[in-house]
């Protein structure tokens, strides 16, 4: 299994997202190509309702802890609930350009 | 207390604002870093740079430290905020407005 799918699957049984976006954005970065290394998550789940965005994050971390441990470098979040989704959706949510830390 | 545990909790009890990054304010390594600085000077912000490149206990530390796994984290009057995601929505918002300038 892909790490991409890894991902997908432990915040599914996680979070139980009625909305997941999950995007390998490791080309973007200075890693080899084909690496999974940098991802960008959009959940939407009703457990969010009533966190606030730390409590959020935390969630989506925990969910992703041994992926964490295991190589995943960079994890950048949108957590939302579906009232949100459905208002806002996830505008203007651009992962910043790479300055090429990653190897440090 | 380990070293890099009384380090942190100095720097973030001795300073207003601190972020911890890779690379400095000046010169940050990390896109995620970067724009956390943009959004921190963006805001008029006085703030402590911590670069956690140049000390690995630092490093591991600061993620131990508040059960975060990632870097950048921001903490303001000694308390945790979050990472780049967060800041940058909570700037978007205006929350974070509001938390460095009570007053205005």
């Amino acid at each position: 299994m892909t790490r991409q799918q890894s991902i997908q699957e432990k915040l599914t049984l996680a979070l139980h997202p009625s909305h997941l976006d999950v995007e390998n954005e490791s080309r973007m970065h200075n890693v080899p190509a084909g690496s999974e290394t940098h991802f960008k998550v959009v959940v939407v789940s009703d457990v969010f309702e009533g966190l606030g965005l730390v409590d959020r994050h935390r969630r989506v971390n925990a969910a992703l802890a041994d992926e964490l441990k295991a190589g995943l470098h960079a994890l950048t979040i949108r957590a939302l609930t579906p009232a949100q989704w459905t208002a806002e959706g996830a505008p203007g949510f651009e992962s910043p350009p790479c300055l090429g830390g990653s190897k440090s | 207390m380990s070293d890099a545990k009384k380090t942190i909790q100095d720097t973030v009890e001795q300073n207003r604002v601190v972020l911890f990054m890779k690379g400095t304010k000046n010169f940050p390594q990390c896109g995620f870093s970067q724009r956390a600085v943009a959004i921190l000077k963006e805001c008029k912000a006085e703030f402590k740079d911590v670069n956690v490149l140049s000390d690995p206990a630092i490093r591991q530390g600061v993620k131990d430290y508040s059960s975060w796994p990632t870097i950048p984290q921001v903490y303001i009057d000694g308390k945790f905020v979050g990472g780049s995601d967060i800041l940058n929505e909570m700037y978007q918002s205006g929350e974070l407005q509001k938390l460095l300038n009570p007053a205005s």
